[in-house]
């Protein structure tokens, strides 16, 4: 249990790398979808017995994260028919090393806080708190529009991760109803994206600046 | 079954609305749905509250106070938008109303709610049902609005989300259960982890200070009350920011009842006193009138948070801001409403003479004005001076200072942009405008405005009971 | 003994079949039939029978460097280990030797290109070198991984390391340490997405570009080199990822072996699957396999 556990979170710090490093915005689409799967798989390995909610959930949050959401983003992407580099305002590599750093960062204060003595949260702990570092680099360091939503939803996959350790302190339906505004939320940023596409020719979202003091 | 309709009722509406062929029915459907969510919480309200059971579907204190609340703005706002949507006939308002009454049976659900999961399900909901009105104009600058709203709302969120599993993991190190109960919380509060139990407070309070709008999390502000229309601006300012404070006030109590009380108040105090400061600072020389209202409310939101940070006296005072606030915030951005409408601008460059060009609105705007920045005979008056009081009793004078120099900058600010607006010549083009008021567009602001009157000059006794028994039960140490 | 020569015997006669496969692979995915698996033997024997063509500038270097590339990659070959069995050369600290070895026939390729004066054969070069040095962190964190994990710093027991049950411990900075050898792998081998060996434009070309000079038996040196370095590496990737303890012997051999062919055919799917890397975004793939297997160590430490 515990080697596919740790595998599968290596796996999902690999993906913030290439989310991070890589140049295209399909694959960077994929790689969170990709991640939205280990993550449904790591729901199912982090419960050693299988019970009917721990599965729904997995296999909720995999269709979700793996299929839905890419589907809404690759729709958006095909319909503002936009070039498909990334267009970082910081670049690639040194995004790419910020997000090692913070990486690093992230397992010295996963290891100053008090965990509990499982075998869970010192895998889970830094592997949530990477990712959640590498959203929000991804949110930031990026102009488009698209690439920010992506940083947005590895940000939330960072927090789902978290989650994966109180499981039993949440109801079913407030678990279902994160998911689901996870999904709504995507969906309503995929129009408005749409929106900004058409209103502004670009979906660099410096033009966004027509607001100001 | 019958305890929830205030969450069910608007969200079926929702839908009703949502497949409405006519365009001159779904407003009216609105309206007649926030009259019915209306009756209904005032009949659930006039019952004395039931047995506190535990559960995280369940109308407590807090939440009695904060449905009603809600539920009379939105009865406003609903009436307002009858007659606003006369005006905008060109624009289709079948998602207008849709969303408008899904944030009515989300805001609800947020008065509901008991756990910190559901809590932020609610918030969330809130506010993705909200974004869609805020683009009901679909010029670039609204657009623009919505993006900036929604992304630092979403991002704001994520990280109470974050900060909500971070409570769930003290409790679990804490050897108890771990759950998200606000009363398991509190119960088990004295064993919460305490570096969890801070980092958690520091995120929630970033991810619901976002909402409220608290500097420096405020940029989106601004920008989305500015381009709503103002009924989205009343809504937002005076229903969601509420919500956002109750989620803040269960939070402090939680982190109070773990012994952290300290630490939580320091950071709501600072961070309070700072958006103040921010507001106060951005009000001076602002043209834009919508702008204004939305750095008004920054300001009252950094009032609340300081309030929510002095204490337990604090507590009756910060619960009738919270009211007074939103109601007086609601008549203002409906007022301001109709002079946007009246002048189509809402920059001083071109709105000016406003109370010449609108004699009732004017006068409602002039009015509002002054109730908002805490002029007396208003309740802000009121709730203003027992938090001033509150500073002063615990010996903290420089802050009372600075609260007092932030009040009036905000006052100078708002006054000089008002008076402006309202004094002087109207612009030809604004005469000449359709724009006329009429019952539905003047009366909803007039009823608040009457009704944060009557809570300056009495309080009464029934809604003192909902406001003493919602401060009661968010004390520290329950 | 028999272990030794066999498994120097397979190292130095069936490493060409690695790229047999990998073209194979790539011809059936692009829908053709493709060549011969033993295609690359069919082309080292028409190069060994080809005159030799010097130009009037060059000097020794030139000859002597694709001897060079085929005698150190085949020296550092030795170390490595097939199977269960002992690596036929091993010592304190080999590893080392092992880089070192590697970087130096990748020196004398580059002073050959260098050597004919022609500015393309330069570029190429310089490329080369400028990946060589960003692979070369990524191959050192992977090997501290080892040497930490086995508590030697002997490849021979470094890469047995991994089957005593290291993995059920150790899967986290496993996984991470193999991704970035892969890395290491493709860049080293010059596949795609760092590189494409089948380029006809030289402005494209890394490795490729350096070697368009030489001609005959000298070419079939380098590409026998390539192919070398290729099961070189691949053998070393396979150690990591998957452990073959649990049937030692010449059943853990035939086993080893099998897994270098499934090696090829992955590598043979991500070539087909991917498209070359934008020159620029070379060094952030290196650099993320570097990242990889430093987490790995620090995971390792903690």
């Amino acid at each position: 249990m515990h080697s596919t556990l740790s595998s599968l979170v290596a796996i999902l710090l690999l993906i913030n790398l290439v989310a991070l490093g890589s140049s295209r915005i399909g694959t960077v689409v994929r790689a969170v979808a990709l991640q939205g799967v280990v993550l449904g798989a790591l729901a199912l390995a982090a419960h050693g017995e299988l019970s009917y909610r721990v599965l729904a959930l997995a296999l909720g949050s995999a269709a979700l994260k793996g299929w839905a959401i890419p589907v809404v983003l690759f729709r958006a992407l095909r319909q503002v028919a936009i070039k498909r580099e990334v267009e970082p305002s910081l670049g690639l590599l040194p995004s790419l090393l910020l997000g090692a750093a913070a990486t690093v960062l992230a397992i010295v204060a996963s290891s100053a806080l008090p965990l509990a003595e499982t075998e869970l949260a010192p895998l889970l702990v830094p592997a949530s708190f990477a990712t959640v570092a590498a959203g929000f680099i991804l949110l930031t360091t990026r102009r488009k529009a698209i690439n920010q939503v992506l940083g947005f939803i590895l940000l939330e996959n960072g927090i789902f991760v978290f989650g994966l350790l109180l499981v039993e302190a949440m109801p079913f339906l407030v678990e279902a109803g994160v998911l689901l505004d996870l999904f709504v939320g995507i969906f309503v940023f995929s129009i408005i994206i749409h929106h900004i596409n058409r209103e502004f020719a670009s979906l660099d979202t410096r033009r966004l600046s027509l607001l100001k003091e | 079954m019958v305890s929830l309709s205030p969450i069910l009722l608007p969200l079926v509406m929702a839908v009703v609305v949502f497949f409405t062929p006519s365009k001159r029915w779904r407003p009216r459907l609105l309206a007649a749905t926030a009259v019915a969510h209306f009756a209904l919480t005032v009949a659930l309200l006039s019952q004395p509250a039931g047995p506190v059971t535990s559960g995280w579907l369940r109308l407590d204190a807090p939440g009695r106070l904060l449905l009603g609340l809600v539920s009379l703005l939105f009865l406003c706002c609903a009436v307002y938008s009858v007659g606003y949507l006369r005006y905008r006939v060109e624009r289709a308002n079948r998602r207008f109303c849709a969303c408008l009454l899904v944030a009515l049976g989300t805001m609800s659900l947020v008065a509901y709610s008991q756990h910190f999961g559901l809590l932020w399900v609610s918030m969330e909901a809130t506010t993705l049902a909200t974004a869609p009105l805020i683009y009901f104009n679909r010029t670039p600058r609204s657009i623009e609005a919505t993006w900036k709203y929604l992304m630092l709302s979403s991002v704001g969120l994520a990280m109470a989300l974050f900060g909500s599993f971070f409570l769930g993991y003290a409790a679990l190190l804490g050897g108890g259960e771990a759950s998200l109960l606000f009363s398991d919380l509190l119960v088990g509060a004295e064993a919460l982890s305490k570096p969890w139990l801070r980092a958690g407070f520091a995120l929630l309070l970033v991810g619901y200070g976002t909402k409220l709008g608290l500097a420096p999390m405020h940029t989106w502000k601004p920008d989305a009350y500015g381009e709503a229309p103002g009924v989205v601006g009343a809504v937002l300012a005076g229903g969601l920011t509420s919500c956002a404070f109750l989620a803040l006030a269960r939070l402090t109590q939680v982190a109070g009842a773990a012994g952290e009380g300290d630490y939580a108040n320091r950071l709501l105090v600072l961070i309070g006193i700072g958006s103040m400061g921010v507001a106060g600072a951005l009000l001076l020389g602002q043209r834009d009138l919508k702008r204004m209202l939305a750095y008004s409310s920054v300001e009252q939101m950094g009032i609340l948070a300081l309030a929510a940070g002095l204490g337990a006296g604090a507590g009756f005072a910060a619960m009738l801001h919270m009211v007074n606030n939103a109601l007086a915030k609601g008549a203002l951005f409906l007022a301001v409403g109709n002079v946007h409408r009246a002048f189509g601008s809402k920059t001083i460059d071109t709105v000016r003479g406003a109370l010449t060009r609108l004699p009732v609105s004017g006068t409602l705007f002039l009015l509002a004005f002054f109730a908002v920045t805490g002029s007396p005979p208003f309740g802000l008056f009121a709730s203003e001076l027992l938090i001033l009081k509150e500073i002063f009793a615990g010996g903290r004078y420089v802050l009372g200072g600075f609260f007092l120099a932030f009040l009036f900058l905000a006052f100078a600010g708002m006054g000089s942009t008002t008076l402006t607006a309202l004094q002087g010549r109207p612009p030809r083009s604004a005469r000449d405008s359709n724009y006329r008021d009429r019952f539905a567009t003047v009366a909803p602001p007039l009823l608040l405005l009457g009704i944060v009157l009557l809570f300056g000059l009495w309080l009464p006794d029934p809604i003192r009971a909902l406001v003493s028994d919602a401060a009661a039960a968010l004390e520290v140490g329950r | 003994m028999i272990e030794t020569v066999l498994q120097v015997a397979a190292f130095l006669g069936l490493s060409p079949l690695l790229l047999g496969i990998i073209n194979r692979v790539k011809a059936i995915a692009a829908g053709r039939r493709g060549p011969s698996l033993f295609q690359p033997y069919f082309d080292l024997r028409k190069l060994a029978a080809k005159e030799l063509v010097l130009s009037e500038v060059t000097s020794w270097i030139f000859v002597a460097a694709p001897v060079v590339a085929v005698v150190s990659t085949v020296l550092a070959g030795l170390m490595i280990p097939l199977g269960s069995f002992d690596s036929p050369v091993s010592f304190e600290g080999d590893f080392v030797v092992f880089a070192y070895l590697l970087a130096l026939g990748r020196f004398f390729t580059a002073a050959a290109a260098l050597d004919t004066g022609s500015p393309f054969e330069g570029m190429g070069a310089a490329r080369e070198v400028g990946f060589a040095w960003l692979t070369e962190p990524a191959l050192f964190f992977a090997f501290l991984v080892l040497s930490r994990l086995s508590g030697s710093l002997s490849f021979d027991q470094m890469l047995h390391a991994t089957e005593d049950g290291a993995w059920a411990q150790r899967t986290a900075p496993l996984v991470l340490t193999a991704a970035g050898l892969f890395i290491v792998l493709l860049a080293e081998c010059s596949r795609i997405p760092v590189d494409d060996p089948n380029t006809h434009l030289e402005l494209t070309m890394i490795h490729e570009v350096m070697v368009l000079d030489h001609s005959g038996p000298l070419l079939g040196l380098i590409e026998y080199a390539t192919a070398l370095k290729l099961w070189v590496l691949a053998a070393m990737l396979l150690h990591v990822v998957a452990p073959t303890a649990s049937v030692g012997g010449w059943i853990g051999f035939g086993l080893f072996l099998a897994g270098l062919v499934t090696v090829a055919v992955v590598i043979g799917v991500v070539e087909s699957s991917m498209a070359r890397l934008r020159l620029l975004h070379v060094p952030t793939l290196l650099i993320a396999a570097a990242l990889s297997c430093g987490f790995a160590f620090l995971l390792l430490h903690r």
